[in-house]
């Protein structure tokens, strides 16, 4: 069974409550970080940087692009990490922790110490305009039960922000600035979505394949896969191809040889599907053919291809594959008429 | 035509073996030393009277152990074969040349393993990087593909065979369902009580596509002794003997250990033919001759074969011989009355060997009635070997 900590009550307890005091962007609207953004979106339109195309379709001017709308209120990289170590470490007091962090809290308790964003939904009431001071209020507005996804078993959340403009200041507590919120004027929210998770284990890496046994006598044919080529032994003397490699020819008794650098191509002389027993460097059923090349001789290699079509007589192609740094093997396909 | 000097000078005595299970708990030097003493004991000699031993090549338990274990004393001969389970007859074979060369007048021929609750062969060759020599060269070259155990060797050309032959897999069916049958009616059989019909083979799973597990043979713990003298000493001890009237090994052109894909065809055993020119050639004796036959089972095709390297039927036409109850207790070549290795033991064709020399004595619980000659055969798609076996008539 199932032993995990399980915090519904709790989780459910939030949704609804407003998370902390609002919190004040640190810039006002302004042409620099706007210049940058649409720079960075590669948006062209005039609106955003050019006074006189703003007016020309009837605005009073710059407006910010409506997809900044939390951009205004973003701390910065420094500030977001300082804050994010002191929740992981436990060193935020409790009189600190707002209600989204009480529900982060809440979910690593409960194994979920895993995030994703998932969806991110924006309303824009009316553009912003250089100068304006934007202001934001959180609300935890939905938590869900536990749910099990591709990623893992975990919670989607979902924060709601509203976005509000005050007037300019440059310096409020938290409590100056929900006065003001209370009465602002509302110029957007969204929706932030988040999947939090336990990862699901990591399975095992799949231990390479058995190498195969090299000596003076193979080597070649095992050194011809790592450099591309598939090797076919042939006796210098009568022209006869061998494999499996061998130092001395049955036909002719020489023990001359060299190698011809076989095409590839051939037609499947006999093959098995691998059921059991299944050896992690494998994926199963596992098809695995004889293989009749052109040349003449038969090997036994990996089929590229269902198992249920495989068929004695069918024509294939090798290609050579490397499987890690000390393995190459030549894998058949159908060759498609 | 071969006459081997030894045939029908020599004979088997001595029979014993240990229980056949799944875990043994035991040692398989204490498996191997209670099978030799079993042996010993059916004989009729003492432990003494042993001058040679003889075992297979990938057997754990020395000689030497067993005998200091038994009381053994001095041997003047012994010997280890290879080739895995195509090693089973010609032990038998080195004993009755060491007995006929006068080298030693006893030869016990032992095999043991805990091959379920030890080391499995079935789990194939296993292990990241295999040692650099000759042998593990050549099957060595099929571990980084992933064929890596005795059965997806033997269904590579069994494939071939049955997509030549039209041989189905119920078809091959006739073969568990014999040894099924025969095991059945055993109470030394794993499965003894359990036989099976066409649907259970059907029904069971794939291994290596073409073999179901019902074409696989068991995996067993146990051991199995054997004792061979000359006809002449057999002949004063309590048992009737089962006379060797040929025994012989073979090793056939393009002969590989278990991979022999590259021969004209993968349709024969030409190690197969070479065994059984001998056992005919030896013995005047032919497949009609033969009142029954063990041929050594640890996957159903190579049966198929075997009866067609060894005359019994023309090639191709195995899958029909096997039909309609001929290969059954009563049928006219019952094979395999222990119930093979699919269905009393696997072990490695020894125990093959004793139900040949049951069935020449007269005593084995599926007997033949009136048998006077039987043919066993070792294991197949190695180098391999066989006896033909009859009473002292």
């Amino acid at each position: 069974m199932d032993t995990r900590i399980d915090h519904s009550v709790a989780l459910a307890a939030l949704v609804g409550q407003v998370s902390g005091e609002p919190a004040m962007g640190p810039h006002l609207v302004n042409e620099a970080m706007i210049v940058h953004w649409v720079e960075a979106m590669g948006d062209a339109n005039p609106v955003y940087v050019d006074d006189a195309g703003a007016r020309e379709v009837g605005l009073e001017g710059i407006i910010a692009p409506p997809t900044m709308l939390q951009a205004w209120v973003m701390v910065g990289l420094r500030a977001t990490l300082e804050r994010e170590s002191a929740r992981a470490s436990g060193s935020a007091k409790s009189g600190e922790e707002s209600a989204n962090d009480t529900m982060m809290r809440l979910l690593d308790e409960e194994g979920f110490t895993s995030v994703v964003a998932t969806n991110c939904e924006q309303d824009y009431d009316r553009p912003l305009v250089l100068g304006e001071q934007v202001a934001v209020q959180l609300t935890i507005e939905a938590i869900s039960d536990v749910k099990t996804t591709g990623l893992g078993t975990g919670r989607f959340a979902t924060t709601r922000y509203d976005f509000y403009v005050i007037p300019p200041s440059t310096e409020r507590s938290g409590s100056a600035i929900a006065a003001e919120v209370a009465s602002a004027e509302r110029i957007g929210t969204m929706r932030f979505r988040i999947l939090k998770f336990a990862p699901a284990p990591r399975s095992a890496p799949k231990p390479p394949r058995p190498l195969p046994s090299v000596t003076q006598d193979n080597a070649f044919f095992w050194e011809g896969l790592k450099d591309g080529e598939l090797r076919i032994q042939r006796c210098t003397s009568c022209g006869t191809l061998r494999h499996t490699p061998l130092p001395g020819c049955g036909e002719c008794q020489s023990l001359d040889w060299d190698w011809i650098v076989s095409a590839g191509a051939g037609e499947i002389y006999s093959h098995v599907t691998v059921h059991y027993p299944q050896v992690p460097s494998f994926d199963y059923p596992l098809p695995i053919g004889l293989i009749e090349l052109d040349e003449g001789t038969r090997i036994v290699a990996n089929l590229d291809m269902n198992p249920d079509d495989v068929k004695i007589g069918m024509r294939v192609q090798a290609s050579i594959v490397a499987f890690d740094d000390e393995l190459s093997l030549p894998v058949f396909a159908p060759v498609t008429a | 035509m071969s006459s081997h000097r030894f045939a029908g000078e020599v004979a088997i005595v001595g029979i014993g073996a240990t229980e056949f299970s799944k875990a043994s708990g035991r040692s398989e030097l204490r498996l191997a030393t209670e099978a030799v003493k079993a042996a010993i004991a059916d004989a009729g000699i003492t432990p003494d009277q042993v001058g040679g031993m003889v075992t297979y090549s990938s057997e754990t338990n020395p000689d030497v152990d067993i005998a200091r274990a038994l009381g053994i004393g001095d041997l003047t001969f012994f010997s280890r074969i290879h080739y895995g389970g195509g090693a089973a007859c010609a032990t038998v074979q080195q004993a009755a040349l060491a007995v006929d060369a006068g080298v030693a007048d006893y030869v016990v021929c032992y095999r043991a393993f805990n091959e379920r609750s030890g080391n499995r062969f079935g789990a194939g060759v296993q292990g990241r990087a295999p040692i650099a020599n000759a042998e593990m060269a050549h099957l060595g070259s099929y571990m980084p593909v992933g064929l890596l155990t005795p059965a997806s060797w033997v269904a590579m050309a069994a494939q071939r065979y049955m997509h030549v032959t039209g041989t189905t897999s119920a078809d091959l069916a006739n073969i568990a369902i014999a040894d099924r049958k025969h095991a059945a009616t055993n109470p030394k059989a794993w499965f003894y009580e359990q036989p099976i019909t066409l649907e259970d083979h059907q029904a069971s799973r794939w291994i290596v596509e073409p073999l179901r597990l019902l074409d696989c043979c068991q995996e067993t713990d146990g051991a199995q002794a054997i004792v061979v003298t000359s006809l002449e000493r057999a002949r004063d001890l309590p048992n009737a003997p089962a006379v060797i009237r040929a025994a012989a090994q073979g090793s056939g052109k393009g002969q590989d250990m278990m991979t022999s894909y590259y021969r004209d065809d993968l349709c024969g055993l030409p190690e197969m033919a070479v065994v059984g020119e001998q056992l005919w050639g030896t013995s005047g004796l032919g497949p009609a001759d033969m009142d029954a036959a063990i041929l050594y089972d640890h996957f159903s095709p190579y049966v198929l074969y075997q009866l067609e390297e060894l005359g019994f039927c023309g090639k191709g036409e195995a899958k029909d011989f096997i039909k309609d109850g001929r290969i059954e207790h009563g049928g006219a070549l019952p094979l395999n009355l222990h119930g093979g290795q699919l269905g009393e033991a696997y072990l490695h064709g020894m125990n093959g060997i004793a139900e040949g020399v049951r069935q020449v004595r007269g005593t084995a619980v599926n007997q033949v009635e009136g048998l006077d000659r039987i043919v066993v055969t070792a294991g197949t798609g190695v180098p391999t070997s066989g006896l033909v076996l009859s009473s002292d008539a």
